[in-house]
């Protein structure tokens, strides 16, 4: 019987594929995979993607949904890295002007996102998707024309139009990463990067412990009541969506500065979907969502993404981690999906 | 649903024309612009257009029977895409070519469609009121199964002998598999030829037996129940509708006319890009019926014939219209990745928000009375 309350509590699909990354994690050794390879690569996969996973929370709070309108978010601070690029600046003071500029961005893109949001209350997911699309082919076509000059980014034929991808080496690459970080079983450990994970979600459950933040997660419970008690729903939906959107600019910053290059037109497309997975792999659903549920979460689905083609690329030599990614984050998406429903009924 | 229905004053009828119509509208404008920009000769767009009539038409037909079912879009239609896709892979290795091959793999796509329109279906009967997000992701997740399938199975536990099909691995599809032994079989079988311009009539006329299908399927029993379901769940239910029945079985219909539509659009393209074909197919259906005037609740075989045309017109002359104004084709070609997208999410707005200010109506209407039935009874 407690047993099984646990089961409940953690949920199917989180049981499974914590199992599964265990089992993972124990057969690595008998197919030549190094364990100390792959959990530092689990790592830094972790810090890499944390805060996009993270961007979701303020949203899911205050009953906006899931944000699947991250690319706005990933528009606003590839617009900061660009600008801080076409500037020169270098090193610490580039990366920090980038997350200004990006986090300002987002800022606005996130206030028009969320007024928009409001119109459209019950539908805000499927629009969320398409928006997050349109703005992702839109933006494709202001990489082509907008007039940076960095010869780092443009293309070195034709004189215009930004570079597909655009190397962060003599930037700021791992800017984060390398603060304080040391080797760990022959590994580096990427101190910093995961300091600054840590501290933003610190951030993020410091503000929902404020006035604005309990009020937030009020209209997510019950819209109703929160007016009844004289919040401002509408404009408490738009400061989440706003909240979201700025640590969604964070994210891919981070994300830039540890993967060492920035991509631009088509890339970010897809992003969304797997920080909507991990996210409810860690145990949120359309009406819950902690940091605990960011940190397993972004975890547990790293972790599968990086032990799962290691594994089996040696074991049966073939890649299937794309294939493996769909499904799994596709897979989580569809379950949180069809059991809202169980908990309207 | 009945909120979109509202009466209106008959001095705002055109007004309402207008505001219906504002999506094809647009179209025809950024159209004819395309096209003129684009220098393209009247018989090249007008050969264009009928090659992509025939071409697309089908895959649209999909999509309205969801929607007469209160569905909304049926984005899983690329369930579909993808069982026309594995029956045309099976047939070319077995080289059942022409006519005869085209027939085999619609017969073998049947089964295939049936399967994955059921669980699709059951998926969504979970998922009522977002089935338009679910259907969405199970298309994705779908494509996951799809590659596992087509990428690691064929070949290795599905029998594929054709090396002109597996990777050189032994196991696997190739990115793109040529259909020249069937390229063109429907659209050659009654090839009409006026002033150069050929009209593949072979094709129009089985997409004009399957849209007569349709209008003949909603006066039937079970399209009689699909609106009323689509009307309202509760009052079909209590009128002792099996709600969750009509609704899988609609979208089973959707699944196995999108495998149809899939095999008709590649056999005009003749290469099936083994990947990515599915994708393409959904989002571009679903964009066109909406360029069409069509809405999530709302769709005609007029829509999805007016928005193949405009939908497509921009489509073909975005690239070079692109390079007309900017200098760079590429600028089009983002640029029609954007209006499919666009579309989408405007037209998804626009119901969404016309349907909050039914309700809000319908909200303010309804304490109307009540006060007035209050104040008479005072």
């Amino acid at each position: 019987m407690n047993i099984k309350s646990m089961i409940e509590a953690a949920g199917w699909p989180r049981i499974i594929i914590a199992l599964f990354l265990l089992f993972l994690f124990l057969v690595a050794p008998l197919v030549d995979v190094k364990i100390s390879t792959s959990v530092s690569d689990t790592i830094v996969r972790f810090g890499r993607n944390g805060v996009m996973v993270l961007a979701m929370v303020p949203m899911i709070r205050s009953g906006c949904g899931l944000n699947f309108g991250l690319p706005l978010g990933i528009i606003g601070g590839i617009l900061g890295i660009l600008i801080s690029v076409e500037l020169e600046l270098t090193g610490m003071s580039g990366f920090l002007t980038a997350l200004v500029l990006g986090v300002g961005f987002g800022a606005v893109l996130g206030w028009g996102y969320g007024i928009l949001l409001n119109m459209v209350k019950g539908d805000e997911m499927m629009i969320a998707t398409y928006v997050g699309f349109s703005s992702v082919a839109f933006m494709s076509m202001a990489w082509l024309m907008l007039p940076f000059k960095s010869k780092a980014m443009i293309w070195s034929f034709g004189g215009s139009g930004l570079r597909t991808t655009i190397s962060m080496d003599n930037y700021w690459t791992n800017i984060l990463s390398d603060f304080l970080s040391f080797r760990f079983f022959g590994q580096i450990f990427p101190t910093g990067m995961i300091l600054f994970f840590a501290f933003m979600c610190f951030l993020v459950w410091l503000f929902f412990r404020t006035q604005t933040g309990q009020a937030m997660s009020a209209v997510g419970q019950n819209p109703d009541f929160a007016r009844a008690s004289g919040v401002n729903v509408d404009k408490m939906r738009i400061q989440s969506v706003i909240l979201s959107t700025m640590i969604g600019a964070v994210g891919i910053i981070v994300y830039a500065q540890s993967y060492g290059f920035v991509q631009l037109y088509l890339a970010p497309l897809f992003m969304a979907f797997p920080a909507v997975a991990a996210v409810l792999l860690g145990g949120a659903s359309l009406g819950r969502v902690s940091i605990v549920h960011v940190l397993v979460g972004t975890f547990l689905f790293q972790g599968i993404l990086t032990m799962t083609p290691s594994v089996i690329n040696s074991a049966m030599s073939m890649d299937i981690s794309e294939v493996i990614r769909l499904i799994v984050s596709n897979g989580m998406i569809i379950y949180a999906l069809t059991r809202r429903v169980k908990e309207v009924r | 649903m009945s909120t979109n229905q509202i009466a209106v004053p008959s001095g705002h009828k055109l007004e309402t024309f207008l505001l219906n119509s504002i999506i094809p509208i647009i179209f025809l404008v950024l159209s004819a612009g395309a096209i003129y920009l684009s220098g393209y000769s009247a018989p090249y767009v007008i050969q264009e257009m009928f090659t992509r009539l025939g071409r697309n038409l089908f895959l649209i037909l999909a999509l309205l029977i969801p929607i007469m079912a209160g569905m909304g879009l049926n984005f899983g239609m690329v369930l579909g895409a993808m069982a026309g896709q594995i029956a045309l892979i099976l047939v070319v290795d077995w080289a059942v070519v022409g006519l005869p091959g085209l027939m085999l793999t619609a017969i073998i796509s049947i089964p295939i469609a049936i399967v994955s329109g059921i669980l699709c279906g059951l998926v969504l009967n979970r998922a009522k009121g977002s089935e338009m997000v679910t259907s969405l992701i199970l298309g994705f997740f779908a494509k996951g199964i799809y590659d596992l399938t087509v990428l690691y199975g064929m070949g290795s536990i599905i029998p594929i002998s054709s090396p002109d099909l597996v990777l050189s691995r032994g196991f696997g599809i190739r990115n793109a598999v040529s259909l020249i032994e069937t390229r063109g079989a429907l659209d050659q079988m009654i090839m009409l030829n006026i002033k150069g311009i050929q009209i593949p009539l072979g094709t129009y006329l089985i997409i004009a037996l399957f849209a007569l299908l349709i209008v003949w399927f909603r006066r039937t029993k079970l399209g009689q129940d699909m609106r009323a379901v689509s009307q309202s769940m509760t009052v079909a239910q209590a009128a002792g509708i099996n709600v969750d029945r009509t609704r899988l079985i609609a979208i089973v219909i959707s699944t196995v006319l999108a495998g149809f539509g899939q095999i008709i659009y590649l056999q005009n393209m003749g290469t099936l890009s083994t990947y990515n074909s599915q994708d393409q197919a959904g989002m571009y259906a679903i964009a066109a019926l909406l360029v069409g005037g069509a809405s999530v609740t709302r769709a005609t075989l007029v829509n999805a014939v007016v928005g193949v045309l405009l939908f497509h017109i921009l489509f073909f002359s975005a690239p070079m219209a692109g390079k007309a104004i900017a200098g760079k084709a590429e600028i089009g070609e983002y640029f029609r990745v954007f209006v499919a997208y666009g579309v989408i999410a405007a037209a998804l707005v626009l119901h969404a928000w016309r349907r909050r200010r039914g309700e809000a109506l319908a909200a303010r209407m309804a304490s109307a009375q009540q006060a007035q039935a209050e104040g008479g009874t005072a």
